[in-house]
């Protein structure tokens, strides 16, 4: 089933957590909602359940305006952080609940209920634990014991907020795989908010970023990595360098130096972002490149992290350069050597503090 | 719980502490409540037997247990309704309305039996309203039942209020996306979270309903077969001098008080093993 949201706009107070927002969940997709804590990532996820209420704007769901709809009727799936089960009732209770709690004539048997709730625990590979209490269950299954909870009603939408925040990281990453392999089975159209871009890379087919109550890019995990369309995204996803410099003819005039980049259309004053595995690192004090000094080599298994201070005139700045740990710099950098930084690949950006716009 | 007393524990002191817990229980209930049963057994078996189940005294335990049970119980009601209110909407006075719920707890018992027999009255602000529609309040059974509901209304507040701030409203949101409506919720998701300490908060109010005397005695009216508490009975006997069967008297109570508390806590247990809380 999609779901629409139309010029949604909800504010706490003085705070605004949706502006105007409209966005598009093509029916069948796992879509990842992510971005820093604030964006109102939380706050559309519950607006689109009826949670929360919109200050102004529409929720369709296939179509349909639920805007008006109460929760107990808009057919949603929704999965907790704390996973919100109901501790006084077992494991196979809380699966249960939802049909249970089904009005007399539609209500399914008890028989049938029970058929269909050890259904949804094999499922979610916890059969077994059917007649245990949550507070007996580990973090991980207490997840998944919610999440079959939340499709025993079966939901037209499933919406997860932060599924996994709660959890260590090992658990963490075993419950992603299993949440996209579900999904491949199940192919109900799911919503997930997180504030880990690697997970969102990971499990979603499609990520919306978002900032301060607006989207500020949409499109699959790979478009949004490769090409970021606003500083900020390049800057959430993943580690980055950050250059401020002015558009030149040879690449961007940062002071005295010139970082070499590709042709790009920005004029005047830019924001240049390398990642760090893109940089590359000259043993020479004079030359091409940015003057930076190394600060600190780190052996991290296959990686060799080398910090970085800026010299001259991109002195007090940090940067951060990452090569393999076979890498003949990698053994033989010492701290204090004067170096400079020539990136391989670029991605440049209008400067919005001195351009202006936003 | 297993005992483990090979383990190393990490407060020192088992010994000591249980020690002292028995001594002082001892003390200052133990020791005091045996002599209750000695002074009793000065009386004969057949001469106890009567100073216990005289006809006014029988009456006087129905009116005592009967009342301290229903004032129990419409204090379980409204003081989750209170508590409700104070941990689940912010309305101007709510501060003062908190404090408000602990004046029962604070005001001498006396003070509140004059108050409410002054309300209560025929010619009282409430009681001039009430007794032409043939309520009579003042001076009758409904008058102990309202001082023990009085006095009996900060135990149900103050016990289930904590649990109440700690009731995360996303468990209503989970009942509710799942289809459930509000009386469902309550009745399957919320009640049951509450229930101890609802029944902790019925054990205390009715544990001190049945042993309240200042407040009843002004508003009961004391009419022998009618309104008379026990907690009467024993201060009459007390005044006659017959010592051996007021003691009579106050060892049933105590007995039948007990065990009354004991069959709760007992269904306390029961529901928190039924509810897997037990581990």
């Amino acid at each position: 089933m999609s779901i629409q949201v139309q010029n949604i706009h909800k504010a706490f107070g003085d705070f605004i957590a949706l502006d105007n927002l409209t966005l598009d969940f093509p029916s069948g997709e796992l879509v990842a909602l992510l971005g820093p804590s604030g964006c109102g990532k939380t706050t559309l996820l519950r607006v689109i359940a009826g949670l929360e209420q919109a200050d102004s704007g529409r929720v369709l769901l296939d179509g349909d305006d639920a805007s008006d709809t109460h929760v107990r009727e808009r057919q949603v799936g929704f999965v907790f952080q704390h996973y919100a089960l109901f501790r006084h009732m077992t494991v196979f209770d809380n699966v249960a609940f939802g049909l249970r709690m089904k009005p007399r004539g539609i209500r399914p048997s008890e028989s049938e209920i029970k058929r269909k709730v050890h259904e949804l625990l094999q499922l979610v590979q916890l059969d077994w634990l059917a007649d245990r209490f949550p507070a007996q269950l580990s973090g991980g299954q207490r997840q998944r014991i919610a999440l079959a909870r939340a499709l025993a009603v079966e939901p037209r939408v499933l919406l997860l907020d932060e599924p996994f925040g709660a959890l260590d990281a090992k658990v963490r990453k075993e419950l992603r795989r299993w949440l996209r392999r579900l999904h491949d089975e199940l192919h109900i159209t799911s919503i997930f908010v997180t504030h880990d871009q690697e997970e969102a890379l990971e499990v979603a087919d499609r990520v919306v970023l978002m900032n301060h109550g607006r989207v500020e890019q949409i499109g699959s995990p790979a478009e949004v990595y490769q090409q970021p369309a606003t500083p900020f995204v390049y800057g959430f996803l993943g580690a980055a360098n950050r250059f401020e410099g002015r558009s030149s003819a040879g690449g961007i005039a940062i002071g005295k130096a010139t970082l070499t980049a590709e042709q790009h259309a920005q004029h005047g004053e830019v924001i240049a972002f390398v990642r760090p595995h893109e940089l590359d690192i000259v043993r020479q004090e004079f030359g091409h490149g940015i003057p930076a000094r190394v600060s600190r080599v780190l052996t991290l298994g296959a990686l060799t992290r080398v910090e970085l201070e800026g010299r001259d005139d991109v002195a007090g700045q940090h940067f951060d350069v990452e090569l393999p740990a076979s890498h003949p710099l990698a053994g033989s950098l010492i701290a204090g050597e004067p170096v400079r930084l020539q990136p391989r690949s670029v991605r440049v950006f209008a400067n919005p503090e001195t351009a202006g716009a936003a | 719980m297993t005992k483990a007393p090979t383990l190393p524990r990490v407060l020192p002191g088992f010994g000591l502490s249980l020690g002292f817990t028995l001594t002082y229980l001892s003390l200052v209930v133990l020791i005091p409540l045996a002599a209750v049963f000695i002074r009793a057994s000065s009386l004969s078996l057949e001469a106890f037997w009567d100073a216990v189940t005289a006809p006014r005294v029988l009456a006087s335990y129905r009116l005592s247990f009967g009342m301290a049970l229903l004032a129990a119980a419409i204090n379980t009601v409204f003081g989750l309704l209170l508590a409700w209110s104070l941990v689940r909407y912010r309305f101007p006075g709510k501060k003062l309305v908190d404090a408000l719920v602990d004046l029962p707890f604070a005001l001498p018992t006396a003070v509140a039996g004059i108050a409410l027999t002054a309300l209560y009255a025929g010619n009282g602000w409430l009681g001039q309203y009430l007794e032409p529609l043939g309520i009579k309040v003042a001076f009758g059974p409904l008058g102990v039942l309202v001082a023990l509901v009085f006095i009996g209304l900060p135990f149900v507040v103050r016990t289930v209020q904590p649990v109440l701030e700690d009731l995360e409203t996303e468990l209503e949101e989970a009942a509710t996306s799942l289809g459930a409506h509000r009386w469902q919720t309550f009745r399957h998701v919320i009640l049951p979270v509450l229930q101890p300490a609802l029944m902790t908060g019925f054990a205390l109010a009715f544990a001190r309903a049945v042993g309240e005397y200042g407040s009843v005695i002004f508003i009961a009216g004391n009419i022998p077969m009618v309104s008379e508490i026990t907690p009467l009975m024993i201060i009459s006997k007390l005044e006659q001098y017959d010592y051996a069967g007021a003691t009579a008297i106050a060892s049933v109570m105590l007995v039948a008080s007990f065990l009354l508390l004991l069959a709760i806590n007992g269904l306390q247990a029961w529901q928190a093993r039924r509810n897997g809380r037990s581990e």
